[in-house]
């Protein structure tokens, strides 16, 4: 009955475009945000400024990407995947400008770090850097989900974000730690929980994506959903 | 994907999820099983079983000559006119239960229940009154005050009234497009039907009229049942509770228009939505 394009040549070119779009600012964010971590733990302040910078370029994309959204419903009253598909790409680019968001304060952070000079008392927390790695992974693997609308790999990113949690609540018992034995460190300490928070808030953004993934892929909403509905929803075909 | 298993099968469950606008437990209207017709040798509609839900707006889409108005034509039996053609199954129309495809039915009852709009305005070549007045006469209401009350209240419905209540004697010809369309809907209002039929009513029509119809169809079905045919998918998405996709003659899925709309259950409904079909 049909070979998966549409009858309308010009508009399989325009949602080819829309996922090609998507993923490029994906891409663009976790370059923001690997370069913003490797900035904080240097710390490099050439490098802090480069992610700050580079924010604009994020915003950028976001305002395009809404902008062509907005046009294709208006031109072509998507219906039924194509509809989800279109959906799915505004919700994400929400979620993608915010991971750009937290990555600047990563990087700010990183900035002031380097400023004061005060990086000799800054507490090297190797669980920041394990956080850190663990949201950038549920982050790329939200975005390949994506790129191949694989409902049941999104579905085990929204599982990882637990993990995340969990890691930004034994940061914070260590630095509370840190803090009351040598309050010297108070300063810094907090400088490194914004910076632990931003990575939690990060893996809940890349959550989110995982969740737009199955939306468009299967058509079910599982925001705020129990792990076994998500289960439920992906295994229904 | 929630619902989708019940998506794939054609019988709509009674109890699906209250939606907006959209009881939890619909009456039905009409029950149509096993529903096949032949122009002659050629079998236009192939076992088609769907339940039509009371006061609420069932739209058929697919593409030309798919059987969507041939199905709708089976409701006023106006398939009687030509010879050759026949029915099997039934249609069942509730709440007596009566299978209005028999012989022992008389299609004029039937055609008394069940009013038609076609794609055309298909006004008669006389004055608006009479347009109305037509059928009430027909049908033995003869006192000219309770004619003109009927009248009046046809034209109300069909939200037609204020236009043209000071010219309720010129000639219906003379109306613009969408006036016809609405004196038509009036003209099948008078008769008191429990089903109405649409065959494309808007097709010939401005984006104005248009909304002025689809309008009309959503305050309508408080009182009637409506069934409608349309080309225009996002008029299928607008104006109905349930959306039924056929194809070469076969019902493809029946469910609800939110569901077809977002995440049809199979893949022939979706490609044909999202234009894919060739």
């Amino acid at each position: 009955m049909s070979n998966g394009e549409h009858l309308s040549k010009q508009y399989d070119h325009e949602l080819e475009a829309l996922r090609a779009r998507i993923l490029h600012m994906g891409g663009l964010v976790e370059s923001q945000l690997q370069s913003a971590i490797e900035s904080y733990e240097k710390p490099d302040e050439k490098l802090a400024q480069h992610v700050m910078d580079g924010d604009r370029l994020v915003n950028e994309q976001e305002v395009e990407l809404d902008r062509v959204v907005v046009n294709m419903i208006v031109r072509r009253q998507p219906t039924a995947g194509d509809l989800r598909l279109i959906i799915g790409v505004a919700r994400t680019v929400t979620e993608l400008e915010r991971i750009g968001d937290e990555a600047t304060k990563i990087a700010r952070a990183a900035k002031w770090l380097f400023d004061k000079q005060r990086n000799l008392r800054s507490p090297r927390l190797r669980d920041i850097h394990t956080s850190a790695l663990a949201a950038g992974k549920m982050l790329r693997g939200a975005l390949d989900a994506f790129a191949r609308l694989d409902a049941a790999a999104a579905a085990a990113i929204i599982e990882e974000d637990r993990g995340v949690d969990q890691q930004f609540q034994a940061i914070l018992r260590q630095l509370i730690t840190f803090m009351m034995e040598d309050p010297r460190t108070i300063s810094p300490s907090l400088d490194a929980v914004w910076v632990a928070k931003a990575i939690e808030r990060i893996g809940d953004h890349a959550k989110n994506i995982a969740e737009h993934v199955i939306f468009v892929a299967q058509g079910a909403d599982v925001r705020h959903a129990s792990p076994e509905e998500i289960a439920r929803a992906v295994s229904q075909e | 994907m929630g619902d989708s298993a019940d998506a794939g099968s054609l019988e709509l469950e009674t109890t699906a999820p209250a939606q907006p606008g959209v009881a939890a437990n619909p009456v039905v209207k009409a029950e149509v099983s096993g529903l096949s017709f032949y122009y002659g040798s050629f079998r236009g509609l192939k076992d088609i079983s769907l339940s039509v839900h009371s006061n609420r707006v069932t739209a058929l889409i697919g593409p030309s000559g798919c059987g969507k108005s041939t199905f709708l034509r089976c409701f006023n039996r106006i398939h009687d006119l030509y010879p050759g053609n026949r029915y099997e199954g039934s249609i069942r129309l509730h709440p007596d239960n009566v299978n209005i495809l028999t012989k022992e039915v008389d299609p004029i009852d039937v055609r008394m229940r069940i009013g038609m709009v076609f794609q055309k305005p298909s006004p008669f070549p006389t004055t608006i009154f009479e347009n109305v007045a037509y059928g009430l006469r027909l049908r033995g209401l003869a006192p000219r005050s309770a004619v003109a009350d009927k009248v009046e209240q046809s034209l109300r419905a069909a939200a037609l009234w204020d236009e043209v209540k000071d010219r309720l004697g010129g000639l219906a010809s003379n109306l613009s497009g969408g006036q016809q369309q609405r004196l038509c809907i009036a003209r099948a209002l008078a008769a008191d039907p429990e089903l109405l039929l649409f065959d494309e009513p808007t097709s010939a029509l401005d984006p104005i009229a248009t909304a002025s119809i689809e309008e009309l169809i959503t305050v309508l079905k408080d009182t009637v049942t409506i069934l409608i045919v349309t080309h225009n998918m996002q008029q299928a998405a607008r104006c109905s509770d349930y959306t039924a996709f056929l194809y070469m003659g076969e019902l493809v899925e029946f469910g609800e228009t939110d569901q077809i709309f977002i995440r049809p259950g199979k893949k022939e409904t979706e490609d044909y939505i999202t234009g894919r079909f060739g």
